[in-house]
């Protein structure tokens, strides 16, 4: 019988390719099951989540959240900024709290890196992590690739480029363990000092103009300047960012081929891409917040379905 | 041991053609009526009713569609791995309409139960029947009983019935298998 290989889903890297067709082939089910009259399945009845969110987030608590409820499974939701967390409680201590009142899984998402890995050593429950600092965030990969096989047929053999802030990016690891996984080409394209040095070790190309890495690629997933994690300036400017490294209209209409183009949100419009481009048909932004529910569905289920 | 032939070739088919023509009975020429085989093994035998139908009555409109219940069933986290699922394809609209359920074998009932409940996801239907080629009697968890029969079959636990179809095993049969584990 079908199963995912690990118990937790703290990243891609613990992943692998069948792991990750199986998730795609019941997020396909799933999104099914989204375009009914009822959106709703029994599965997860007897299953309660506690969403645990030490870092702020919109799409992604939005999105496990409406997945969670669409499989019938009851949620607790938890935001560090509000609770005992500001008052010294321990991260072990405040799962174990949440645990103690009857919790099967775990949704988290922390500003250091491993929390997740940390975590799922100490405590007995199910972890998805949902970002860990600058290191993975898994769910995020799993519905870009799945946006990519939706639009093309298959992930594999395609060529993505990853434009922007690769170094402070969890969405980029994740997505490069997981493009590599399933068979694509992938290659990272932003200022040097936000290409972290050995990320060629990873088996993707680097490029550092823009307009090369889009005239090479069939997708192009654009990043979000992570202001808040960089502790040092960069790059002078935002200004001159964009300027090098912004998509705009003029430079996609002036490419040879139409590419796709992607963002894991939340877009900083102007700054990364701009709004005509966000809002184009080229664009399946939003294609990827819908398919997010379906992909989350699908990891919810095939983690609860393990027997312990 | 010797796994007993239950129903094949022309008894198969004689069977097969007997519950067109009740559903025919209830159902007139199907404008307000609709088949649906549960995934996964029901889906061939919906499709063959379908067909069947299609032949007797000739310019009606058959409407067949596959639900898959695998979301509904009560033994999710009871088994050792999720199933996995299979496609559901709906294409018409259920609401008002009189749906025929169809499965090759009835046993416990439970599958019905969750097909029950599948089914309510794409709305209220005006009645739901169900169509079964193999009926395991006296076996039932729960009280469910088929509105059709093919054949009705006295069988213990540790037995199995297998259907075979034309389209993908190469020939129409209803085996009884003992001692299956």
């Amino acid at each position: 019988m079908d199963t995912l290989s690990t118990k937790h889903l703290l990243g891609i890297k613990d992943l692998n390719k069948r792991d990750i067709e199986l998730i795609f082939e019941t997020a396909d089910t799933f999104k099914d099951v989204l375009n009914r009259p009822i959106k709703k399945v029994p599965s997860l009845r007897d299953v309660t989540i506690a969403n645990i969110f030490f870092e702020n987030s919109t799409r992604t608590r939005l999105s496990f959240e409406l997945a969670q409820k669409r499989l019938s499974a009851d949620t607790i939701n938890f935001a560090a900024s509000s609770s005992s967390v500001s008052k010294g409680e321990t991260l072990i201590d405040t799962v174990n709290n949440i645990l103690a009142m009857k919790v099967d899984m775990v949704v988290m998402r922390h500003p250091y890196a491993g929390a997740g890995i940390f975590l799922s050593k100490h405590i007995k429950a199910q972890i998805v992590n949902a970002g860990d600092g600058a290191h993975e965030h898994p769910t995020q990969a799993l519905l870009d690739s799945f946006s990519i096989r939706e639009k093309y047929g298959e992930v594999a053999g395609k060529k993505i480029v990853i434009v922007g802030d690769i170094l402070h990016s969890r969405v980029a690891l994740s997505n490069i363990l997981c493009l590599k996984q399933l068979g694509a080409e992938v290659m990272v394209c932003g200022p040097t000092t936000l290409i972290p040095k050995y990320i060629g070790s990873l088996g993707v190309k680097v490029e550092h103009d823009l307009r090369k890495a889009l005239n090479w690629c069939d997708v192009a997933n654009m990043l979000r300047i992570q202001l808040e994690r960089q502790d040092i300036k960069y790059f002078p400017s935002l200004r001159e960012y964009t300027m090098l490294y912004g998509l705009n209209k003029q430079i996609l209409d002036s490419l040879d081929k139409e590419i796709t183009v992607m963002h894991p949100g939340p877009i900083n419009r102007g700054v990364e891409i701009t709004s005509d481009v966000a809002d184009s048909k080229q664009s399946i932004i939003l294609d990827q917040v819908e398919n997010g529910v379906a992909i989350r569905m699908a990891v919810l289920y095939l983690l609860a379905g393990q027997t312990q | 041991m010797l796994n007993p032939t239950l129903l094949d070739g022309q008894k198969f088919q004689i069977t097969i053609q007997r519950l067109c023509r009740q559903l025919i009975e209830n159902h007139n020429d199907f404008s307000n009526s609709v088949i649906i085989g549960i995934q996964p093994r029901g889906i061939y035998l919906a499709k063959r009713i379908a067909e069947e139908l299609r032949k007797i009555l000739p310019g009606k409109t058959i409407l067949q569609g596959d639900l898959d219940i695998t979301f509904y069933r009560d033994d999710f986290r009871r088994r050792e791995t999720p199933l996995v699922p299979n496609q559901t394809r709906i294409d018409f609209i259920v609401e008002g309409k009189k749906v025929i359920l169809m499965d090759d074998v009835l046993w416990t009932g439970r599958t019905i139960r969750a097909t029950m409940d599948a089914m309510m996801a794409f709305g209220r239907p005006e009645k739901m029947e169900l169509l079964v080629l193999v009926d395991r009697r006296y076996s039932r968890h729960i009280p469910v009983t088929a509105d059709y029969v093919g054949i009705p079959v006295d069988s213990i636990a540790s037995q199995k019935v297998v259907v075979s179809w034309k389209e993908t095993d190469g020939e129409d049969k209803v085996v009884l298998l003992s001692d299956v584990k």
